[in-house]
């Protein structure tokens, strides 16, 4: 007699986005890029359906990282002043499927870039790239507000990302993104009664854009709340393979964010010889907290160290190998 | 919790007018607010005094469906009437209901064998309604197997405790609780359960307080749906609030709202 091999149901999926836009679109990428759909858990291809695969967006800034540790040098000090030939190798050299652009210069405290200089920015990135782009504030609300809306109308037509909304500045990027029908990363932290909620006022600005929500959860690094985390991600994708629609969004986290700012990942060899030599313990920092993410259901990985990215780049190709039986 | 609006039923003055003149305006103004209000079943019931059930209930199916897409419960006593009203319904409903009795376990089932339909099934038979929980998980056993038998899971059926006025039976209360507990153990998948709610608080004071207390021990009990009035605005955040307490909602701040607008 044949065994039968349980498998789960689920009620429901995670919606897609597509992020980009091709010249018959309105836009000017090469392709456009679609994430989430998920019908099953990460890559349990048996029970249900992964249709688009996670993909890399590798981050670049608009000034000179100076916070960045020296290993990035060797790959991006060439091109460190220029953000667009920047994004260019990232795409051509390093294989990355999309470009996040953090605008740290729009910081009042840094380089207090002006909104018109922030739009020029994010336009000839979009010149120099084919793949869709993702465009992130300075991290200091008060003067992201004022640069979303000048951004989303220069791009007007390129479906950008763009992000962040927090469950006390959420309505300026999300009427930017909702008056030029771009897409917009919801963050909470670390927290999914946040991110639900956050999901509701979004979409009780326009149900239009619950569509073009992308969900940050925050995710730490390893050896940083990994695990919180994980558990976070893991039931906001049950609630919405259960049917939650205010959770049933693609996630995005910056890995390599989180992974190149804890002294594991920067501490020379000389201040610690028992761990090994940097670059490549902080390679492997990165690296091991994106994989967590995948299984953990991330639909966009920000990651920084090109070798990082080949990596994992590799190990989605596995992971999106079919295993349904 | 799965709310079946109550709201369309010709014992109601309006309902039994309209139906009378064939004017839709009555059903269909129910049918939008208890959708509007976080129904997920429309409950159908031409009323005990129609003189032709089986056009009532095609005519009250037809013009429900012409501002609704939820699936319907489709309530008599007159199998010929829910009969007519399974052929035009868009999309399988539950039918509402059958008691343990054979002839009319045998109509029933093979309707909704036929139809693809959910059955409620009623803890009762000729003599009855039963007072103690053994006797009423006893018949919801009959239920359970007698279905199988006609291919339908259990999880297509809703066995209804069926619940007694607490004025009247106080001493049947624990007594469904217990049952809704043990219905769960009969088979695995397990029946789901329901309850007319209202019927807890006929002749009552207090009625709306009485009903919502009865819907989230019921819930906390095993509860999986109950014949309502959705636009009782109480009722409806009482069981969110108890969806919440037993972790079958994500909690977020705006869990009232959630839980209504799901419709819409």
């Amino acid at each position: 007699m044949a065994v039968e091999i349980m498998k789960e149901k689920y009620r429901s999926k995670v919606g897609e986005v597509v992020l980009g836009a091709t010249k018959d679109e309105g836009g000017t990428r090469s392709h456009t890029i679609t994430v989430g759909g998920e019908s099953a858990l990460p890559f349990l291809h048996f029970e249900g359906e992964i249709p688009n695969r996670p993909v890399v967006a590798m981050e670049i800034w608009d000034i000179v990282p100076e916070e960045w540790n020296d290993c990035f040098k060797e790959y991006f000090g060439d091109v460190y002043s220029d953000p667009a030939a920047w994004a260019k190798k990232c795409v051509e050299e390093y294989g990355a499927d999309l470009i996040q652009i953090r605008l740290k210069g729009a910081d009042p405290d840094l380089a207090d870039k002006s909104p018109e200089d922030c739009a020029d920015l994010v336009k000839k990135v979009l010149e120099a790239v084919g793949v869709p782009v993702i465009v992130i504030g300075s991290g200091k609300a008060e003067k992201d507000a004022k640069i979303y809306t000048p951004i989303a109308e220069a791009c007007a037509g390129e479906n950008l990302l763009m992000g962040v909304a927090e469950l006390e500045d959420y309505k300026a990027v999300t009427s930017a993104c909702m008056a030029n029908n771009h897409n917009v990363i919801a963050q909470s932290p670390i927290d999914i009664n946040i991110c639900k909620q956050l999901n509701i006022l979004i979409s009780e600005m326009s149900p239009a854009m619950a569509k073009r929500i992308i969900i940050d959860p925050t995710v730490a690094a390893l050896g940083y709340g990994i695990e919180y985390s994980y558990s976070i991600m893991e039931r906001a994708r049950n609630g919405a393979l259960q049917g939650d629609k205010m959770l049933a969004m693609p996630m995005i986290g910056n890995a390599g964010f989180e992974s190149w700012r804890i002294k594991e990942a920067n501490i020379p060899e000389e201040e610690q010889p028992a761990w090994g030599e940097q670059e490549e313990r902080g390679i492997l920092w990165e690296t091991t907290t994106a994989m967590a993410y995948l299984q953990s259901g991330i639909d966009i990985l920000v990651m920084r160290h090109p070798e990082a990215v080949r990596v994992i780049k590799g190990n989605i190709d596995d992971l999106m190998k079919d295993n349904s039986y | 919790m799965i709310i079946i609006g109550e709201r369309i039923n010709g014992m109601f003055q309006d309902i039994a007018k309209a139906i009378n003149d064939r004017d839709p305006k009555a059903v269909q103004e129910w049918a939008r607010q208890q959708e509007y209000n976080g129904a997920h079943y429309l409950d159908i019931n031409v009323g005990p005094s129609s003189r032709e059930p089986v056009e009532a209930m095609k005519w009250l199916v037809e013009v429900t469906q012409e501002v609704s897409d939820l699936p319907l419960c489709l309530d008599s006593t007159k199998y010929d009437a829910i009969e007519e009203g399974l052929k035009v319904c868009k999309q399988p409903p539950m039918i509402n209901s059958v008691p343990a009795e054979m002839p009319k376990m045998e109509r029933v089932f093979a309707m909704a064998a036929e139809h693809g339909a959910e059955v409620i099934c009623l803890t009762m038979n000729e003599e009855g309604i039963p007072k103690d929980a053994d006797v009423r998980v006893g018949l919801a056993a009959e239920l359970v197997a007698t279905a199988d038998a006609y291919g339908i899971a259990p999880d297509m059926l809703y066995i209804d405790p069926l619940v007694l006025p607490c004025n009247v039976a106080q001493d049947h209360g624990p007594e469904v609780m217990r049952t809704l507990r043990e219905i769960k153990m009969i088979s695995d998948p397990a029946p789901k359960t329901t309850v007319g709610l209202s019927n807890i608080s006929q002749g009552t004071k207090n009625r709306e307080l009485i009903n919502r207390t009865f819907a989230v021990m019921a819930m906390a009990n095993g509860l999986d749906s109950a014949i309502a009035d959705a636009c009782d605005d109480e009722l409806m955040a009482a069981v969110a609030a108890a969806r919440i307490i037993l972790d079958m909602d994500i909690y977020c701040d705006s869990f009232v709202d959630v839980f209504k607008q799901h419709n819409r």
